[in-house]
């Protein structure tokens, strides 16, 4: 990536990337552009390089902030009516750390409201657009993120990943996309989809753009218990040995888009070719991967959104008279048909009477899916999938059919659930020009050696 | 037919750490501004994530064991979800499927027996203020640590009532778990009541009276409710499931609203706080931290101070482990002093935080003792060791300054008493004594103890003056 020195100026990158995102704004990339704060930490870097002093190893980089992350810039929204008015007096830890480097954010990305899609239709300030095809939806929920990277606005976005919502969007749009290993980057400061299965994540055009962000901004918080000790920077590269490539056999079958099957198998070649090894797997415990996930996810969602009740900050209905009404009508009116959909069901496998045969059944079959990927790698190094059955939609294509749209995470969902990590890579397009992706899976804190890995398959 | 009261109590205990139990601000919100004590994490900022507090999870072994309970190496915490704007995240973090604390007992000063049957950590609510219009919420308490000690339904009068929830509060202030301050809410009791007929093996339908501040409140609640309750009975009605609250103004319970039954608090295991692992070495190393119970100071002084003042000084963790810092021999004289003199001192509860050293006390005792103080000398000397001004000198070189030294010199005692007798004024008062008027003894003892500027020793002074005028 381009970082600011004595020739280029980070207000030259800054100017660059805001001038781009003006030229794009039709494709509702940004639900917040921060022209002068951009400038002005540009012009601080600026002034340290023209000092000679020390700048950090992202200085002046230009980058695009997912709206579900804290920062004191601009209304943290989640792209939610519900946070209407929210600017957050803290940051949060990811960002902390890439701005410390010298990153500068011009702006926040759109994204389906709460995180709760597949397509960035959800979003309170309408869809954002296909990099490639603009009738075509951008992907979810971090669409904004992938399609200002696709369309080269910024360098790099973050993204948050829940089921999906890094990888899925970053092969719609032909870029890079990480899902780390659960624990990796401290989620502390980005609004809280489900908290046992959200990895905070990047997207890139580049793998070495991937493993920059990832040293950066990997490691252990004390602000988030569930951050892993710091791995990444110690963890083993790949060192050029053939590696074995697990591709499931559950996956390969009609149900997939036949452009998806072909870029598979020509990435698989182009690997024997390399002289890997090609493993089949069968993994019969991911089909309940999917059920599983949208039983224990809307639980932790329907929880964590409790705390959107109009009383503290944020939106707050007009129509209240009472407290009841004051819950009843903020909640109905901040949140979109999505997220209501959501709470209702985890606020219904919660209750007392369903608990056991739905959270618990599905927690078991957590533990059967993390088994499962455990066995496949004592198989294999990686796994190489498709990240969903389809490449980008049309727009309102599926966004009446909810069902339809979660099938769509049929493939992304898994790796969630047993934390491990996922790579997103572009794999080609279809004669119409619409991008394929394919995601490279890796065992727990392989990251490193995933992303380094993935140049074998350019 | 006679009706059996079988009793639970539920207990929430405020732990006195530092900070609060998720997150880094102030924990003792005492005397401090509304919302002043509440980090983005207490106020439930979207993006916040709890950050467990490991000196709750010390003071939550030390709680355990000191009502002999097990400690459990694997716990976890859980989300209890309900709405209410004292709760800011939506839902409380307890610890529901796998406490921390497992079972134990608590015995009562009677010998009775209650079995403990779990206690758990979990985040204290914020408070609500109600006006006629509007409401006003503080988030100060938010998140305090506690524990909720439950007890089995091993209580059948309201007397153990009053004696377990003391005991409580006993236990957890002598394991310094609490400050047990009961009048700022340090611990609140819950009491569950149910009749069944002498002999009957099934229990009765429950009543809860919730949110009890003090023992005597709690004895009350329960005799009420037994009386309530028996009423009913006797008037072959059903007494009714429900949460009732107590008021010491009236002296009764009554029903708080029953939409609180109908809760489901959607139970669900705690993502953002990893498992509590706790190693046998861990829990054995903050065990042995646990200090002196009452049963062990009831043991230790059980010849040497009587039981009655016992019990009254049991109420004051500081006399009792200062207690045990003195001399063996010297723990009588000063639990009297401690007794009848420092409690009934106004500024008490002041001079509770700041007793004398045992190196003080041992002194004054010794004095006493060897008759060099007079008792009420001693009980002066003890106050000034109270006094900031004068306390750093030492109970010898206070009881000097003072001029309190009691003359036990026979000899030099002799020359005073010579020097009185030689008075004319005393002379009368001489030939009355030979003459078999006893009481005049006292009046010459006055004369000597004048003389000495109070400093001889009456009794010595009596000796001597017998043998003169014999």
């Amino acid at each position: 990536m381009k970082i600011a020195n004595k020739k280029v100026t980070a207000e030259r990158l800054v100017r660059d990337a805001l001038e781009k995102a003006k030229h794009f704004e039709d494709y509702h990339i940004f639900t917040f552009i921060d022209e002068e704060g951009a400038l002005k930490k540009a012009r601080e870097i600026d002034t340290k390089i023209a000092k000679g002093e020390k700048v950090g190893r992202l200085a002046g980089v230009p980058y695009a902030l997912k709206d579900n992350f804290l920062s004191p810039r601009g209304e943290t929204r989640a792209s939610a009516l519900m946070l209407e008015g929210f600017t957050s007096p803290v940051t949060a830890t990811s960002v902390k750390k890439l701005e410390d480097e010298g990153a500068i954010m011009i702006g926040r990305t759109n994204m389906d409201a709460f995180a709760h899609g597949s397509s960035t239709e959800n979003s309170y300030y309408g869809p954002t657009l296909n990099s490639h095809d603009r009738e075509r939806v951008a992907g979810g929920s971090s669409g904004g993120s992938a399609v200002a990277v696709a369309l080269d606005i910024v360098e790099f976005a973050t993204g948050s990943d829940t089921g999906g919502s890094i990888r899925q969007p970053a092969s719609f749009n032909g870029i890079y996309g990480l899902k780390p290993t659960y624990g990796c980057i401290s989620r502390y400061g980005v609004v809280a989809m489900a908290s046992s299965t959200d990895c905070i994540g990047f997207f890139t055009k580049t793998l070495e753009d991937m493993d920059l962000l990832m040293s950066i901004a990997s490691g252990r918080d004390d602000k988030d218990m569930t951050t892993l000790p710091d791995f990444y920077e110690k963890s083993e590269g790949y060192t050029d040995k053939k590696m074995r490539i697990g591709v499931i056999r559950e996956f390969d079958n009609d149900s997939v888009d036949q452009n998806i099957r072909e870029a598979l198998k020509k990435k698989i070649d182009l690997l024997k070719s390399k002289g890997h090894e090609i493993v089949e797997l069968d993994m019969p415990a991911l089909k309940y991967g999917l059920a599983a996930y949208y039983i224990l996810v809307p639980a932790e969602v329907a929880s964590n959104l409790s705390r959107h009740d109009g009383v503290r900050y944020g939106f707050r209905s007009e129509n209240s008279k009472d407290l009841d009404s004051l819950y009843e009508n903020s909640r109905s009116e901040g949140f979109m048909p999505e997220n209501k959909r959501r709470i209702m069901i985890g606020n219904f496998v919660l209750s007392s009477g369903f608990y056991d045969a739905y959270f618990l059944k599905a927690a078991k079959a957590r533990t059967l899916i993390v088994k499962e990927y455990e066995q496949a790698f004592s198989k294999c190094d990686f796994i190489l999938t498709p990240v969903s059955p389809n490449p980008a939609f049309k727009l309102g294509e599926k966004v009446n059919d909810p069902v339809a749209m979660y099938l769509e995470d049929v493939m992304s969902v898994s790796l969630n659930l047993a934390g491990v990590p996922g790579l997103a890579i572009p794999a080609g397009e279809t004669k119409d020009g619409i991008s394929l992706g394919l995601q490279l899976v890796g065992p727990r804190r392989s990251d490193k050696c995933l992303i380094e890995f993935a140049k074998e398959l350019q | 037919m006679k009706y059996i009261p079988t009793i639970g109590v539920e207990c929430h205990v405020q732990l006195r750490t530092k900070t609060k139990l998720f997150s880094e601000v102030d924990n003792d919100a005492r005397g401090k501004e509304p919302n002043s004590c509440v980090s983005p994490v207490d106020y439930a900022l979207p993006g916040m994530l709890p950050r467990l507090n490991g000196e709750a999870i010390k003071l939550a072994i030390l709680a355990g064991r000191a009502m002999n309970c097990e400690i459990n190496a694997l716990s976890r915490f859980d989300r209890k979800h309900y709405f209410y704007p004292d709760s800011p995240k939506g839902y409380q973090i307890t610890q529901f499927y796998h406490p921390i604390i497992g079972a134990g007992y608590v015995e009562l000063p009677s010998g009775t027996k209650v079995r403990i049957e779990h206690a758990h950590l979990e985040g204290d609510a914020g408070k609500l203020t109600h006006f006629d219009t509007y409401s006003l919420v503080d988030l100060n308490r938010v998140d305090t640590p506690l524990i909720e000690i439950v007890s089995m339904p091993d209580i059948h009068s309201a007397k153990d009532v009053h004696d377990y929830c003391k005991e409580l509060w006993r236990l957890m202030c002598y394991a310094g778990v609490t400050y047990g301050d009961l009048y700022n809410g340090n611990m609140r009791f819950d009491v569950n009541i149910s009749l069944a007929p002498e002999g009957s093996k099934e229990l009765g339908t429950r009543a809860e009276i919730k949110n009890l501040n003090s023992f005597r409140s709690a004895e009350r609640a329960a005799e009420f409710e037994i009386k309530r309750q028996t009423k009913i009975l006797e008037s072959g009605e059903k007494v009714k499931q429900e949460t009732r609250g107590w008021s010491d103004a009236t002296g009764k319970t009554s029903p708080q609203r029953s939409k609180e039954e109908a809760k489901d608090y959607r139970y669900m295991p705690e993502p953002d706080i990893p498992p509590i692992n706790l190693s046998k070495d861990f829990i054995d190393k903050e065990s042995a931290k646990l200090p002196l119970m009452p049963k062990d100071y009831r043991k230790k002084f059980n010849k040497t101070i009587s039981a009655d003042i016992l019990e009254v000084l049991l109420d004051y963790p500081e006399l009792m482990k200062k207690l045990g810092e003195v001399e063996e021999k010297h723990t009588k004289n000063i639990s009297n002093l401690f007794s009848s003199v420092l409690l009934a001192e106004e500024k008490s509860a002041e001079y509770l935080n700041d007793l004398p050293s045992a190196k003080d006390l041992n002194e004054l005792a010794e004095m006493n003792e060897k008759k060099e103080l007079s008792s009420t000398s001693t009980k002066e000397v003890f106050l000034r060791l109270f006094d900031p001004q004068m306390k750093t000198h030492g109970a010898k070189q206070i009881a000097k300054e003072l001029g309190l030294i009691q003359e036990n010199d026979l000899g030099a005692l002799e020359k005073i008493v010579d020097i009185v007798l030689a008075k004319p004024e005393t002379q009368k008062a001489q030939a009355d004594f030979k003459a078999g008027e006893e009481k005049v003894i006292g009046f010459l003892v006055g004369q000597v103890m004048k003389e000495s500027h109070g400093k001889a020793n009456p009794s010595a002074v009596q000796e001597i003056l017998r043998k003169k005028l014999a």
